[in-house]
């Protein structure tokens, strides 16, 4: 079989088993965010924590609940890893240094898992399982609660407020997170857990072994928690991993399967929220609509990242005959496309090849798609409310051309929803093109590029630092290998582009949220915008791509451009 | 671009209105079936008008008013950073280039707004002749003695008196008196209306004329507020204010043009990392050619031609809230009668009862209603005429003819006549009247009679019952059939109004049969009938509480609740100064037929913001291809594969694209005047046509613009 068939057949595989889980998952996640009843193990959480877990919340309040839940996150997890030299199960590794640790704390909270040291020499059991993998479940969980008001927002009704509630009430956090990360996150991870146990992943608490190498010498392994570490940094768009070479190590992600399953964790949820909004609001085909926009540009990126990559243009790669740099044998060029381009329009971030070695084009794609918002599905939660956001943009520019003032699934967007949506748009790009610029002059900050000017490969060390802001800010977390990001400039800046770029975005949300919630629905007439159609969609696809490809096109011309077409 | 039009005269409203096609007789259909240009039709344009308002572009340079874009404001900026680099080194052609160019960006921007300004201040010279100066005769408050006070100082509540030949001195209702008034000057409509005290035509109007007899009014207004003043206002377009909408679409444009700042700020760092550094100007051309200039330029202008179109329709908006409303409506309440139907009732058939004929049933029908002047009474006669041939005959040729009135206590009308020493009484009216004469004579009634009539009813007709009294004794001879006759064309506009998801109701006082057969025949979704003004104003709660936006017309002072809640009320002229104080549309044509047209201009002024935005955003993407290329090509030679369009120079493709930006707002200058195509389809239909024409067409018509613009500056020698 070529390369080029088996990847197209994963690539089919792969939409199958999503499509299939498309409708059970989005409704089941509908049900566990609209169900009145808690469950006993979650009634306990809720007394633990001192919650009541029934008081509707206005968006304030919510957004109050996200923050503080995410500062105790940032504090509990700077101050475990600033602690590791005391703490058993730690291979008797240090503790981590202030930057790192804050860099990593906020990196983890917020969803983005940017990792400036190696997981396997650097941390240990404890910050692994009580640190690391508490927040790739209650992180994700975070950002679906914040999708989930969001909708709420658009559905609220006359109906759900003669029903008693009062304007303006988005749910309660405490019970969106409690239910995200038991009812849905760990059940699946569970299941996922096994799966990769059963192909080889590895899962245990073992301490550092000896172990010898096919070509003779030894070299030191340690054990770990990684198949269950591994199932939900996929599930949870987190994309940490223990091991350095992250989902391209074995241990972590052995075979060709185990790499397929793992594309289809990363993007089952992000893609099935689509169905629980639609099913929330009332209308499964505002859902499809939304499903649609994400799809078309998932695929044309996955299609347009196997071309450039089985393309291999350029004398060396046409020499060795594939883009192989940087890519593992075991999955071969088709499957690491579809990787990388699902972990960059999520905020995965987890990789199973090495971005920085994926021809100038295919690095491209992989930053335009961060570029994007990470919308296409996204990260989960952050994912669709980052579309809704574009979606209300597409529809005030392009609404209008109906002849009435825009509205989307009946609210209408005036000037206080078209501010925060503004507010929104603008964080990304100023917190890339901001931090990146300002590296470009800082004699420290140029000194981390491997590929330098002097090298004749200025443009790739451009990408290496455009690359580093882009995942940071927009919560990716995967790395353009290259760029030594462990120095207090690289640690600082990212962590604040991850703190800054996670939730200044949720305030404006929830902000948004509370607004939409307060109106009163416009009902639909043969005048109204029809946002489930396919026309609608294309459009939505097409504000996406102009206005963030008017945002960065000087720089990505600058970077990948320029070396892709040298 | 310019539609080949006539210049408009900057004459009188009565001029400029007749250049409007729907300043038309009410009976009339809406203007806009007509073929070929948009539905509403309307901002003339004309080239003129930019030389005139030129002078008034260069005065809103003046920074305070161009903060209040804060794209062009930007563009301003730029301006002057690059005229003084240019300054600076003065011997760079390319420098001064651009500088005279972003300067010439600016200026076509406010020259965009100057001349839709500048159409409202021909209109507003008129206005203001007839508001001159006028003597009021003021009566004392016993109102016995008579004081001369200049117009301007009267209060609220002053009494004054006009006779003909005054100037009405100010807005007022009549509380005295009946006279006929000239109001002209403010409606442009020469036949005088007749206005008189108590009911719902005491509102007179300041700066009308009283034409003949003598009134007593009571001020209602101060001066300076009058309907006059804010007319005045409103057409200068010095009491607009940006509209919800419209600050929406500025925050957008606002953000966008801070990510590009972002984008081209950022540039330079990344661009002296890769060894090229980038001049000044070059930037700042970027920057501009970036940020949405051509909406900015042309926002501002879109509204007030917006408002513009309606007083060219002789309508007021008191708020461009409303006419953006407008746009939104879902839910049209049109009264039946004037809107829907004609104004009367017309006879349309004679039906005989058993064992008499038609032409007998027409020929007395006729004889009856020679005398009767009213518009129901003049329909049996031309339908005889027209279905029977019977030859109208005049008064003078019947003899001993005695006509009896109708009046309230008979209700039947008729005539005795005697025609060769024959005597034949004729009496036609209502049911029961007439089968109570024809019994009380000793007559007979046709059994079928009653049948006749109720069926008649039910058909939601007005059935009048035809008797006569001749050598053959008193008996009934036939039923009129009254109905009312629905108004051309409207149901048609009732199936558009569908189409675009606007649920029509009628509003009549006729009882629900009635109102059924009627609302069947005219096509509208729904009825009110037997309609109060609590019922109306039930109504348009109903509606709104299910989030619906609804418009009404009214004149009347028991409308005037209703007027205020809606939320486009428009008040007819004629009506009172209570139900044009409600409203916040005034129609001085006094049509209510316009409300579908007011709903067409909101959504026209919508599409028209919508399309430029689109238009505007979408025109970037060719833009970096000729400008990327150009920065960097140098540096990194690969980018010249950037240049799709094979620009002659670096330089010139710069150049190319700004002057492309700049010219693209004086070429789109008349269609935001105009307002872009409209015709009532569905959102969809509506949308797929315009994202091709102006997402598509915007994104393609910059490449062969800038290429286009790029081969003649290099035909220029030496600049290269």
């Amino acid at each position: 079989m070529s390369p080029v068939l088996a990847g197209v057949l994963q690539l089919t595989a792969l939409i199958a088993a999503l499509a299939l889980a498309y409708r059970p998952l989005g409704d089941y996640m509908a049900a566990v965010y609209s169900s009145p009843k808690h469950l006993r193990v979650e009634k306990v959480v809720y007394r633990c924590i001192g919650a009541n877990a029934d008081a509707q919340m206005r968006w304030p309040a919510y957004l109050r609940s996200v923050l503080a839940f995410s500062v105790a996150g940032v504090l509990f997890l700077y101050l475990l890893q600033r602690v590791q030299g005391g703490l058993p199960l730690s291979f008797g590794f240090a503790s981590i240094s202030p930057d790192q640790a804050f860099n990593t704390a906020a990196s983890f909270v917020g969803n983005t898992n940017w990792q400036s040291y190696s997981g396997e020499q650097a941390m240990g059991h404890v910050v692994q399982t009580a640190g690391l993998a508490v927040q790739n479940f209650v992180s994700a969980a975070t950002g679906m609660a914040v999708a989930i008001a969001l909708v709420r927002g658009f559905a609220r009704s006359v109906h759900s407020r003669q029903a008693g509630g009062h304007t303006g009430d988005l749910g309660n956090f405490w019970a969106d997170l409690v239910r995200g990360t038991v009812r849905v996150l760990i059940p699946i991870s569970v299941l996922g857990a096994l799966v990769l146990v059963a192909c080889g992943a590895i899962q245990n608490f073992s301490g550092i072994h000896e172990v010898g190498q096919f070509m003779g010498g030894t070299q030191q392994t340690g054990g770990g928690a990684y198949a269950s570490q591994e199932v939900i940094k996929e599930l949870g768009t987190n994309g940490g991993g223990i091991a350095n070479a992250n989902s391209a190590h074995p241990f972590e992600n052995p075979d060709a399967f185990t790499n397929l399953f793992e594309i289809f964790l990363i993007l089952v949820i992000p893609f099935s929220l689509t169905r629980t909004f639609g099913k929330i609001v009332g209308n499964v085909k505002q859902g499809y609509a939304i499903l649609a926009t994400m799809g078309v540009i998932w695929l044309g990126f996955t299609l347009l990242m196997m071309w450039t990559e089985f393309a291999h243009g350029g004398p060396a790669l046409q020499a060795a005959g594939a883009a192989m740099e940087g890519k593992e044998t075991r999955f071969g060029v088709g499957s690491s496309a579809i990787f990388s381009v699902a972990t960059t329009l999520t905020s995965t971030g987890a990789v199973d090849s090495f971005h920085s070695s994926f021809t100038a084009f295919g690095g491209g794609i992989q930053l335009l798609g961060m570029m994007l918002g990470e919308i296409a599905p996204g990260g989960v939660g952050s994912g669709l409310y980052g579309m809704l956001v574009m979606a209300i943009i597409a529809v005030f520019i392009a609404g209008l051309m109906v002849g009435r003032t825009p509205e989307y699934l009946g609210k209408k967007i005036g000037t206080r929803e078209i501010k925060l949506a503004a507010c929104y748009i603008l964080i990304t790009p100023t917190l890339v093109l901001g931090f990146s610029a300002a590296s470009m002059v800082m004699p420290d900050a140029l000194g981390s590029m491997l590929n330098t000017k002097a090298l004749g490969a200025g443009s790739h060390g451009f990408s290496e630092v455009l690359y580093a802001f882009t995942s940071g800010a927009n919560n990716n977390g995967s790395a353009f290998a290259g760029l030594n990001a462990n120095t207090p400039w690289y640690n600082t800046t990212i962590g604040l582009c991850i703190l800054l770029g996670r939730f200044l975005p949720m305030v404006f949300v929830l902000a948004l949220a509370g607004s939409l919630a307060e109106q009163k629905p416009v009902p639909e007439t043969a005048g109204t915008l029809r946002t489930e159609k396919p026309l609608f969609a294309g459009l939505l696809v097409g504000t996406i791509l102009i206005i963030t490809g008017l945002t960065y096109f000087p720089a990505l011309a600058l970077g990948p451009l320029a070396e892709g077409l040298s | 671009m310019t539609a080949p039009v006539k210049p408009e005269e900057p004459g009188s409203m009565a001029s400029s209105s007749t250049a409007t096609p729907t300043r038309a007789p009410h009976q009339d259909v809406p203007s806009g079936h007509q073929a070929g240009d948009g539905r509403v039709g309307g901002g003339l344009f004309d080239p003129k008008q930019l030389v005139k308002s030129f002078p008034d572009a260069i005065r809103k340079l003046d920074p305070r008013v161009m903060a209040k874009s804060p794209v062009m404001f930007v563009v301003e900026v730029g301006s002057v950073l690059t005229t003084i680099f240019a300054v600076k080194s003065p011997t760079d052609w390319f420098g001064w280039a651009i500088a005279a160019w972003l300067w010439l960006t600016v200026i076509f921007a406010n020259l965009a707004e100057a001349v839709a300004e500048g159409r409202g201040k021909a209109q507003a010279d008129t206005l203001r002749k007839a508001k001159t100066d006028t003597v009021a005769r003021r009566l004392s408050e016993d109102g016995k003695t008579e004081e001369q006070v200049p117009g301007t100082e009267l209060r609220i509540g002053d009494l004054v008196v006009c006779e003909a030949g005054d100037i009405i001195p100010g807005d007022g209702d009549v509380v005295e008196g009946v006279a006929s008034v000239d109001e002209s000057a403010i409606t442009g409509e020469s036949a005088p209306v007749i206005r008189e005290s108590g009911g719902d035509r005491s509102a007179v109007t300041g700066g009308t004329k009283v034409l003949s007899d003598r009134i007593v009014i009571k001020i209602t207004t101060k001066p300076g507020e009058t309907f006059i003043d804010r007319m005045i206002n409103l057409v200068e377009g010095a009491a607009r204010q940006k509209t919800p909408n419209e600050i929406a679409l500025n925050i957008l444009l606002a953000s966008l043009t801070v990510v590009f700042l972002l984008a081209v700020v950022t540039l330079q760092p990344f661009a002296v990392y890769a060894g090229a550094e980038q001049p000044m100007i070059v930037l700042l051309a970027l920057l501009v050619c970036l940020i949405p200039t051509t909406i900015g330029a042309l926002l501002s202008a879109i509204g007030i031609a917006g408002m513009d179109r309606l007083v060219q329709r002789n309508v007021l908006a008191m708020s461009g809230r409303a006419v953006e409303a407008a746009g939104d409506v879902s839910t049209l309440l049109l009264d039946k009668t004037g809107t829907i139907t004609l104004g009367n009732r017309q006879a349309a058939e004679f039906v005989p009862v058993r064992g008499t004929t038609e032409a007998e049933v027409a020929d007395a029908a006729q004889l009856s209603s020679l005398a009767d002047e009213t518009p129901e009474g003049r329909s049996i006669v031309v339908l005889a005429k027209e279905k029977y041939g019977l030859r109208e005959r005049h008064q003078g040729e019947l003899v001993d003819a005695e006509w009896v009135p109708f009046t309230a206590q008979t209700r039947m009308s008729g005539v005795d006549v005697t025609d060769d020493g024959a005597h034949r009484k004729v009496r036609k009216g209502a049911t029961g009247s007439v089968i109570a004469w024809v019994e009380e004579r000793g007559g007979e009634v046709a059994e079928d009679a009653q049948q006749l009539t109720d069926a008649i009813s039910q058909a939601g007709g007005t059935p009048l019952l035809v008797a006569l009294e001749d050598e053959r004794g008193p008996r009934v001879l036939g039923v009129i059939h009254l109905k009312d006759v629905v108004k051309e064309g409207m149901r048609e506009r009732f199936v558009e109004l569908r189409k675009m998801g606007i649920k029509t109701v009628m509003i009549t006082g006729d009882n629900p049969l009635t109102a059924k057969a009627i609302a069947d025949e005219a096509g509208v979704d729904d009825f009110l009938a037997e309609a109060t003004p609590e019922d109306k104003m039930a109504l348009i709660k109903r509606e709104q509480a299910g989030g619906k936006l609804v418009a009404m017309t009214g004149d009347g002072t028991n409308d005037a609740p209703a007027l205020a809640q809606a939320d486009v009320g428009v008040a007819m002229n004629t009506g009172t100064s209570a139900a044009k104080e409600a409203g916040n549309m005034v129609d001085l044509d006094s049509n209510p037929t316009k409300l579908i047209e007011i709903v067409e201009i909101g959504k026209q002024l919508l599409i028209t913001r919508g399309a430029l935005t689109t238009f505007s955003i979408a025109n970037d993407v060719a833009k970096y291809f000729a400008i990327i290329p150009a920065m960097f090509a140098v540096a990194y030679p690969g980018l010249d594969t950037l240049n799709i369009m094979r620009l002659s120079s670096p330089n010139s493709a710069i150049l190319s694209a700004i002057i492309f930006n700049a010219l693209i707002i004086i070429a789109l200058v008349p269609l935001a005047l105009k307002g872009v195509q409209y015709r009532p389809v569905s959102a969809d239909k509506m949308l797929r046509r315009n994202l091709a024409v102006y997402g598509l067409g915007g994104l393609i018509a910059p490449f062969i613009g800038i290429k286009l613009i790029d081969l003649l500056i290099s035909l220029i020698p030496g600049l290269h």
